[in-house]
């Protein structure tokens, strides 16, 4: 594979573990980016097959700060970002529960850019799959237009906020997905997943959210995930 | 006597050297403005307070209805490629090219880090920029200019901080304590972590809200987890399994932050602005856990044109104020703002809508 984010991201890793100690994913989970540059860095086909196949990929929050901190200018989150591209293509992310959850990312946000031409839209956000919003959003959204017309916009109007995208403009993203390799990614997601869900005897649709195998991969949680502090020296006693 | 005329003058080099990188050129007119998918769903007045308020000095800023998402929080959340991103970007940058416009004005600060990336990869691998021309010309038929200015609409209130400051009706002051109210100001990672010479500050030293509240008259708190991530995590608030990562990161912000006393939370970031007042209802749901005044209160979070708005004296209503989930009444009773509750939840024809159960004060 080539990607520049790999070129432009990774240039001989000192192993200092910095990106690791700044790392809100690895306060969190049991994580350590550090040892995912260190496996790209060997360039060991078996390691880093096994890395597609893992949950450690899915852990990164995505918020850069490890760029920041790099004495030597790389960015792990860049790396794992196109590892993700990888494991999809090759349809290894749905040997991971973390992984598996890509295709509850790609039926919300990524249904939403070609269907709406936002990636999250007000009249998307329903309370029931997002409680943390709490009553005010509860509020809002029952009351979506007269919510943005207090603001100055109209809902799926013609411009301003929250404006209904036109069919000609969401066909142009359409044509560039396709252009692009977009749709080719989108075509992956699904594929696997539809035969992970025939593995696994779940239901699975072809549109929508409402269905066994998206509720699975969007709540389940075997509990493993997590960095407990009390326990880490024991269990890792011996290992360095 | 000589060494240190000498020292002298290499120190003040080096300063002006040093901070020369943590400066920002901000184009003063004519911008095309590209919304938010989360600031326009969740703080549609934002947006349009951003756009009345240049309108209102005179400034030339365009918003063609045809601009769509960048597919940013796609990106992130790692189901769109990088060459898709790349592609729609371009053809943003197309429908600016069209219109005349060379300076783009950013209302997301993941679309500002997308942007950002963009550029970079095309100036350090010029060959990404020649296939992203191709690729968008084929699916498309469209051609584009690279801009000459990235701006986050934040940056461009930052610009003009004083001009609003001019104006300002209700300084950021406690009217009963007569002392300046004291804010937390929380940028978004990706405004500067990542490409640290397209943020004012720096990633270092980011300025953009600080010198906001410092011009409106506030006081900036600063407190150890103050460059933390709010801990939205893409992938990790997108999915519901994954929302204790979200959570988790918030509250190590809000209990970093408690013993300071803030009265208000400010973001440049919409996902940031939303997050860090939802984790807040959530962490009282889960536990009972609050963390304004002697934990008996939220701490309200806005956004800076909201606060922008107040300060000005606009309509808090209007702006959308009352759109979180900690209320706002007492920071803004403490400024001095008159207003009316009764007028919250009210439709733009003034019909009464029922009215929100559970909001923090």
């Amino acid at each position: 594979m080539r990607d520049v984010r790999f070129e432009e991201g990774l240039k001989a890793c000192m192993n200092c573990g910095v990106c690791s100690a700044i790392c809100p994913a690895a306060e969190f989970y049991n994580y350590d980016p550090r040892r995912i540059v260190d496996i790209v860095q060997t360039r060991d086909d078996d390691a880093i097959l096994e890395l597609l196949k893992s949950e450690t990929i899915w852990y990164c929050g995505q918020c850069m700060s490890c760029k920041t901190r790099c004495p030597r200018g790389n960015t792990p989150g860049s790396i794992i970002s196109a590892l993700r591209q990888l494991s999809q293509e090759l349809g290894l992310f749905i040997y991971s529960e973390k992984g598996r959850q890509q295709f509850a990312v790609k039926r919300t946000v990524g249904d939403n850019i070609l269907e709406y031409g936002y990636c999250v839209a007000a009249y998307v956000v329903h309370p029931d799959l997002h409680p943390e919003q709490g009553p005010m959003w509860d509020h809002a959204f029952e009351n979506l237009e007269a919510f943005f017309a207090r603001a100055g916009g109209e809902l799926n109007g013609t411009e301003g906020p929250m404006r209904k995208i036109k069919p000609e403009v969401l066909d142009e993203l359409d044509r560039i997905f396709r252009e692009t390799c977009g749709m080719k990614l989108f075509d992956a997601i699904e594929e696997a997943s539809e035969k992970k869900a025939a593995e696994l005897g779940m239901e699975f649709r072809s549109k929508g959210i409402d269905f066994e195998y998206f509720r699975h991969v969007y709540l389940t949680d075997n509990g493993r995930h997590i960095h407990v502090h009390e326990h880490h020296d024991a269990d890792h006693e011996g290992d360095w | 006597m000589c060494m240190n005329t000498t020292m002298q003058t290499m120190k003040e080099t080096g300063k002006k050297r040093i901070w020369a990188d943590y400066q920002k050129d901000i184009p003063d007119d004519h911008y095309f403005f590209v919304r938010s998918c989360i600031r326009q769903t969740f703080f549609p007045g934002s947006e349009q307070f951003f756009l009345n308020f240049l309108r209102s000095i005179g400034k030339d800023i365009y918003e063609d209805p045809e601009h769509t998402t960048c597919t940013g929080i796609g990106y992130h959340g790692d189901v769109v490629p990088f060459d898709t991103i790349m592609t729609v970007v371009a053809r943003h940058f197309s429908q600016a090219t069209a219109k005349g416009y060379r300076n783009i004005a950013i209302s997301c600060v993941t679309s500002f880090g997308i942007y950002s990336e963009i550029l970079e990869t095309w100036k350090h691998f010029p060959e990404t920029l020649e296939k992203t021309r191709e690729s968008l010309f084929r699916a498309t038929g469209r051609e584009f200019e690279v801009p000459e200015y990235i701006a986050h609409a934040s940056d461009i209130i930052y610009k003009y901080r004083d001009e609003i400051a001019a104006r300002m009706k209700y300084p950021l002051m406690d009217q009963y304590k007569g002392k300046p109210l004291r804010i937390v100001e929380h940028i978004g990672c990706h405004y500067a972590k990542m490409f640290p010479k397209y943020g004012f500050g720096g990633a270092e030293f980011p300025h953009v809200l600080a010198g906001m509240i410092e011009a409106w008259g506030g006081e900036v708190i600063d407190y150890p987890e103050r460059r933390h991530c709010c801990g939205f995590g893409f992938r990790h608030y997108l999915v519901q399994a994954n929302r204790g990562y979200s959570v988790a990161n918030a509250k190590k912000k809000f209990e970093s932050m408690q013993p300071y006393k803030p009265d208000l939370v400010i973001a440049n970031c919409p996902g940031c602005t939303m997050f860090m007042d939802r984790w807040q209802y959530t962490i009282r749901e889960m536990e009972g856990t609050m963390y304004g005044e002697g934990g008996l209160t939220g701490i309200p979070v806005l956004t800076y044109e909201e606060l922008a708005g107040i300060v000005l004296g606009n309509d808090p209503w209007v702006l959308g104020v009352q759109y979180h989930n900690v209320q706002s009444d007492r920071f803004m009773a403490r400024m001095g703002i008159p207003f009316d509750r009764d007028m919250k939840f009210i439709s733009k024809e003034g019909e009464r809508l029922s009215e929100p159960e559970g909001l923090m004060v």
